[in-house]
């Protein structure tokens, strides 16, 4: 301790002070430096960093949509368009009371329960600055509603945006599909960043398979915003890239046309261009509107569609899968042919029925009196089962899967939409795998007349009398004929898929059967010779009915008797004209009843309208 | 150097009897002029808080100028009951924040709201110098002890209101009063080491729930980005940014675009380092180091003890003043309230401020010519 002086000791307190006077200067300097080494750090050493997260702080980076590309048809119909539309948008922080700002707007206009729900769980994604849609698609007088009442809605906007529109509606529903929103699921395998403005997403048909092509690239704004993350003012902007255009080989005239023939019944009808696989039309009866998925369906809406026991969402053409019935034997007549187990002319005689050996049961013919003596021609003009059933026990079921295959039945086919189903063709192996049973000769038998397990699409029908028609070239169907820069309007086209054809080592064999198949129209005793009447070039085709109900042995199919969702459904395919064949048809009429009279009309009035004239004569470009 | 100029009595002119130090004077007004010009740009260029700011400045200048033709002989005579006063009406303020059931920091006198421990913060180095000045320096340790309980009961009761900025300015002006006075630097450093325990007791019981979260946003800022470390993120990012040369006057984007809170009061520095850089900051750190070193100065001429150790406590109690500030804001120091003096907008911490440089001068200006 200090030896204090009892006195005062002026000199010494003076001397004292002083020294700490400097101490205290000294601390003040020391203290200042450190505070000039703390800056120097931040503002030269971390300098860029710091500027980084300054810089980071102000910008904000936003994505710009891209516009989704336009379809057309083969014609230049447009099909898919953007339409500019009114949505009802709020920014959470403008608004004082959430609630009460809600109560107003419903009682305005009509906001949907489920329109709610998702509000409100957009809103606990998005900050508090950012626009969130309540309802979209506001019709004028819903938006004059708004706009007059705005006044007492702070934060609550209307904003214009582009929505998808198809014009022609139901038409192309199940060949366009429809755009909708972005669910959780796609979200997960999407390429964020690419759709980070995107709140549409094709959800079927070619609006999907083309989504890529579609959808085009983001485009981006670098904009300064406040702390509060108002934009202030745009710095840089990358524009997007609109979406590529597509040009379908799908003929509207023809679809409508198709649509019309088939009136107020269910089925569906594919046609195929067999010079190029072009899909003229596709057509799955009944139909719906996309235009109802694009901004969300109702649930009340979506239930209706989808429990209706017409079932309008299912696409007949694509996944309906149905026996082929008779309209198969054609091919397992060349088949025949081609293996050598028949010439044109052998002949069987048929008493109405066959008797496999060791089996009692009868397989009847569909005329029950029998065709008598029929060779091949009259085997494929008549359709008589009893030559299929013989034919078939000779081929055996593994040549025949085998040949079937190779016209694509059982498989996909390749056809530029996704989803398709891929029908059945049934096996040995198939059964042993699916059914553990072998296969018995019996099923061989109803295989050869297109029934038992067999089963196909509308579309692989119509691709495989295309291939028939083609002489064996496989292609895969084809949707979308060319794809088209939306700037420069240049076009890419997309040719149809070469798929390995089907090898038929004596030619003639084709001609037989194209001969045989035009008889089935031409020939007073074809089973389609409804048709011919006035007709302005020739038609192969073929008929067929496919068993829906089983009958029992003793009983008799008696159409009036049966409800009409057990009847037989109608099928027809033909392609014409035969010597140049420029389209192939493949019909379905669901529960129709017979492939002559219900089917067939319903393919001459398609085949009509695409290959003649104004004036009922063949056009002079497909010659 | 005008730093260590004597004043100028022989020449014949009124400047003498205005009591003022020039070299002062005129720092404290580039201080002030310099912080109008960041003021108009941390408040969006905004005229009216300029002008409320002049205002305010004219008051505290014209306050300085009155301390500084009180003698100190007259300041001696009242610092008693200056002090007393003071802390009756802490003890007020207390009590009617225990009735208010909240934070209470204000007396309303009606006409104007007064806050007692501004008073206190020139209160308490003037008495605790007027109790050490009664004996021969270096003090006993009964005065020293004596001392410590002057400026410990008043920070005590600020800390509770709670204002920890002021608490700890009134204890650092105590306690460098004492330090001025000679206290024996073993006794500081056995305080120093008494801290540790004291730190931690005050943690556990003698502080709020915001203050401890302050401290430890403090200690780790990105632990809370956008509640209490936000402050010190921002104000780090708006000062790094800034770089050597500053973006330039009216063109910090933190401030501008109010990424950075509390921009015009207490997080200043953080514009004038944005809009400035590095220079500009050196620029005022020496003018603050200038103003520092002339009191000091002033101190050190001194007559008499009690006007010595006065002048140095002031002068240490700005130095903390500047350090704590500028410590906060580059995230040396916890956030505590402290403004930057004369350049943070608001009023009444720098008409005390501005007070006590009236003191200062008052005790460079008044001189008695010495017994031999």
């Amino acid at each position: 301790m200090f030896r204090g002086a009892p006195l005062r000791n002026p000199q010494w307190e003076n001397y004292l002070f002083k020294r700490r006077v400097i101490v205290a200067a000294l601390f003040s300097i020391a203290l200042i430096a450190f505070v000039i080494i703390r800056l120097f750090f931040l503002q030269v050493v971390n300098h860029e960093h710091y500027t980084t997260l300054s810089r980071n702080n102000r910008v904000d980076i936003q994505p710009i949509a891209p516009t989704r590309g336009l379809i057309y048809d083969r014609n230049g119909v447009i099909l898919a368009e953007n339409q500019p539309t009114f949505s009802l948008e709020i920014v959470p922080e403008r608004v004082d009371d959430m609630e009460a700002t809600l109560t107003a707007i419903r009682e305005l206009i009509a906001v949907s329960d489920s329109d709610m729900e998702r509000f409100r769980q957009i809103l606990l994604r998005k900050r508090r600055f950012e626009e969130t849609p309540l309802r979209l698609r506001l019709s004028d007088e819903e938006v004059a509603r708004i706009a007059v009442n705005r006044y007492r809605l702070p934060g609550v906007e209307i904003k214009s945006r582009l929505a998808r529109d198809y014009p022609l509606g139901a038409l192309l529903a199940h060949t366009l599909g429809y755009v909708g929103r972005i669910d959780e699921r796609e979200l997960q395998q999407l390429d964020t960043s690419n759709y980070a403005a995107t709140a549409h997403i094709g959800k079927t048909g070619v609006e999907k398979t083309y989504e890529n092509e579609l959808h085009g690239k983001v485009g981006y704004q670098q904009v300064e915003t406040n702390a509060r993350g108002r934009v202030l003012r745009v710095l840089e902007r990358t524009p997007p890239v609109p979406g590529r255009n597509l040009h379908l080989n799908i003929d509207v005239r023809l679809q409508q046309a198709a649509q019309a023939a088939l009136g107020n019944e269910h089925g569906a009808l594919v046609a195929i261009d067999p010079s190029d696989g072009a899909v003229l039309a596709l057509v799955s009866l009944p139909s719906f509107d996309p235009n109802l998925f694009v901004n969300g369906i109702d649930s009340a809406s979506y239930d209706a569609l989808a429990n209706s026991k017409e079932q309008p969402l299912f696409n007949r053409a694509l996944n309906g899968q149905y026996p082929p019935g008779s309209t198969i034997k054609p091919l397992y007549g060349l088949l025949g042919l081609e293996s050598g187990e028949i010439r044109p002319d052998t002949q069987i005689w048929d008493e109405g029925f066959y008797v496999l050996k060791g089996d009692e049961r009868r397989y009847r013919d569909w005329k029950k009196e029998g065709h008598g003596w029929v060779d091949l021609n009259k085997s494929i003009v008549e359709s008589c089962d009893v030559y299929y059933y013989e034919l078939a026990l000779t081929l055996g079921i593994d040549r025949m899967s085998d040949f079937m295959r190779a016209f694509g039945f059982g498989r996909p086919t390749g056809v530029d939409l996704t989803g398709e189903s891929s029908g059945l063709m049934p096996s040995r192996e198939w059964k042993r795998r699916v059914h553990r049973q072998p296969w018995f000769p019996g099923e061989t038998l109803i295989t050869g007349i297109g029934q038992g397990f067999t089963l196909t699409t509308p579309l692989q029908l119509a691709s495989s009398i295309a291939t028939l028609a083609r002489f064996g070239r496989h292609l895969s169907p084809n949707v979308v004929a060319a794809l088209e820069e939306s700037g420069s309007g240049v076009r890419t086209p997309l040719p149809a898929r070469e798929l390995p054809p089907v090898r038929i080592v004596d030619n003639n064999n084709w001609q037989r059967i194209h001969r045989a198949m035009t008889a089935v129209v031409h020939s007073p005793t074809g089973t389609a010779r409804s048709i011919n009447r006035n007709l302005a070039y020739t038609v192969a085709g073929k008929t067929g009915t496919a068993q829906v109900f089983g009958i029992k042995q003793d009983e008799e199919y008696v159409a009036e008797d049966i409800a009409k969702h057990l009847r037989d459904h109608a099928l027809f395919v033909a392609f014409a004209p035969t010597d140049r064949p420029r389209i192939a048809v493949a019909v379905i009429v669901e529960n129709g009843g017979g492939g002559g009279a219900v089917a067939a009309p319903i393919a001459r009035k398609v085949m009509d309208t695409y290959l003649l004239d104004g004036e009922g004569r063949l056009r002079e470009d497909l010659k | 150097m005008i730093l260590l100029d004597a004043p100028q009595q022989s020449r014949r002119s009124l400047l003498p009897h205005l009591h003022l130090d020039w070299p002062l004077f005129t720092g404290l007004l580039l201080l002030a002029a310099g912080g109008l010009a960041v003021l108009y740009s941390a408040s969006g260029e905004s005229n009216e808080m300029v002008l409320r700011q002049v205002t305010r400045l004219s008051v505290a200048f014209l306050l300085m100028f009155v301390f500084a033709q009180i003698t100190p002989d007259t300041l001696r005579r009242w610092t008693p009951l200056v002090f007393g006063s003071g802390l009756l009406l802490l003890l007020a303020v207390l009590v009617m924040g225990e009735i208010g059931k909240g934070a209470q920091r204000w007396l309303d006198l009606g006409v104007f709201r007064f806050q007692p421990s501004e008073m206190m913060k020139m209160a308490v180095p003037l008495m605790v110098a007027w109790y050490l000045a009664e004996t021969p320096l270096p003090p006993p340790l009964r005065r020293i002890l004596i001392g410590v309980v002057i400026f410990l009961v008043p920070a005590l009761l600020i800390a509770k209101q709670p204002d920890l900025g002021t608490a700890l300015l009134i204890l650092s002006a105590g306690a460098f009063v004492l330090l001025f006075a000679g206290l024996p630097w073993r006794l500081v450093s056995f305080t120093a080491l008494l801290a540790v325990p004291a730190t931690l007791i005050l943690w556990h019981y003698g502080m709020h729930d915001y203050q401890r979260r302050r401290v430890l946003t403090f200690l780790n800022p990105e632990s809370d980005p956008l509640g209490s470390g936000y402050h010190i993120i921002q104000s780090t990012i708006a000062i790094g940014s800034g770089g050597l040369y500053g973006k330039g006057w009216l063109n910090g984007t933190q401030s501008h675009l109010e990424f950075l809170p509390e921009r015009h009061t207490d997080f200043i520095f953080a514009v004038i380092g944005e809009e400035f850089g590095l220079l500009g900051i050196l620029l005022l750190l020496a003018l603050y180091l200038f103003i520092i070193l002339r009191c000091l100065y002033i101190a050190s001429r001194a007559q008499d003890t009690f006007t010595r150790l006065l002048g140095g406590g002031l002068t240490m109690t700005f130095l903390v003043y500047v350090f704590v500030n500028i410590g906060m804001v580059t995230g040396l120091l916890p956030v505590v309230g402290v403004p930057l003096p004369l350049v943070s907008y608001g009023g009444s911490s720098m008409v005390t401020l501005m007070a006590s440089f009236g003191m200062l001068m008052s005790i460079h200006t008044h001189r008695k010519l010495l017994k031999t």
